[in-house]
């Protein structure tokens, strides 16, 4: 399981605003260590937010996202109290899933 | 404990088939299957072999689509990009540094009800073009504006 995200949720005037801070190294494959080995590419590819079982926003990711990605992004709907959930799988397998109410 | 079928896929799973490898093996369940993860579109070297992958021909350059990145960026490891597309039925949005080794930095894609915006930070090698791509009712349409970079951000 990866590390956790932050999210932060909040709605106004019937428009939910959605914050994430998602933890991974995001390896580009292209950097050297410090005995000059090349360290593997290693990066999440791909992310999904779902709001009352509807995916509200789906993302690939390349190895050109920063470090720790971070992504802001809106949609119609969403009530405080409701629940927003980021999800990511990386190119090794991992996932992780993290929740936040929206505020 | 995983056992050894499972890490074989794992391991000789890479980019390819990524999501069928990691359905067969029971780590995303076929329901929650996110769409197929563009690998030889974020292989792809040059703006020229992107747009290809992609299946874009001639995107229309379009005022409707705004991108906002800073002129001179510092650390060109965390580039701030944020793009909005006012184009009605924008189905996708994607980003590409012209001068990265991979030209394609992320895509994203907006059903209906989510605002076709996002906001996200990219790695830059060098001085480059950034692009914001669009796709809505099928068409691509683009707008682009160059970042300047003092720092590289590929961590050579």
């Amino acid at each position: 399981m990866g590390n956790p995200m932050r999210i932060r949720a909040s709605v106004q005037e019937g428009m939910t605003e959605v914050k994430v801070l998602m933890q991974h190294e995001m390896e580009t494959g292209l950097r050297k260590d410090a005995d000059g080995k090349l360290v593997p590419a290693w990066h999440i590819t791909e992310l999904k937010a779902v709001h009352n079982g509807k995916t509200v926003l789906e993302g690939q990711f390349g190895t050109a996202v920063s470090k720790n990605p971070y992504l802001v992004f809106r949609f119609k709907g969403g009530v405080s109290g409701e629940k927003i959930s980021v999800n990511w799988v990386d190119n090794k397998g991992d996932t992780r899933s993290d929740e936040v109410e929206i505020s | 404990m995983i056992n050894l079928e499972r890490r074989k896929a794992l391991k000789t799973g890479g980019g390819i088939g990524l999501l069928a490898i990691l359905t067969s093996v029971g780590l995303i369940q076929p329901s929650n299957a996110l769409a197929t993860y563009e690998v030889i579109a974020f292989d792809a070297k040059s703006m020229n072999e992107t747009l290809a992958a992609l299946g874009v021909n001639t995107p229309e350059d379009s005022m409707s689509v705004h991108l906002t990145v800073p002129e001179i960026a510092e650390n060109g490891a965390v580039v701030p990009v944020t793009v909005s597309s006012l184009i009605d039925h924008t189905e996708q949005i994607y980003i590409l540094v012209e001068k990265n080794p991979n030209v394609l930095a992320a895509n994203f894609t907006f059903p209906d009800g989510t605002e076709s915006f996002v906001t996200t930070r990219v790695k830059m090698r060098e001085t480059s073009m950034i692009i914001a791509l669009i796709k809505a009712n099928g068409k691509f349409y683009r707008t682009s504006k160059e970042v300047k970079v003092t720092a590289g951000g590929c961590g050579g």
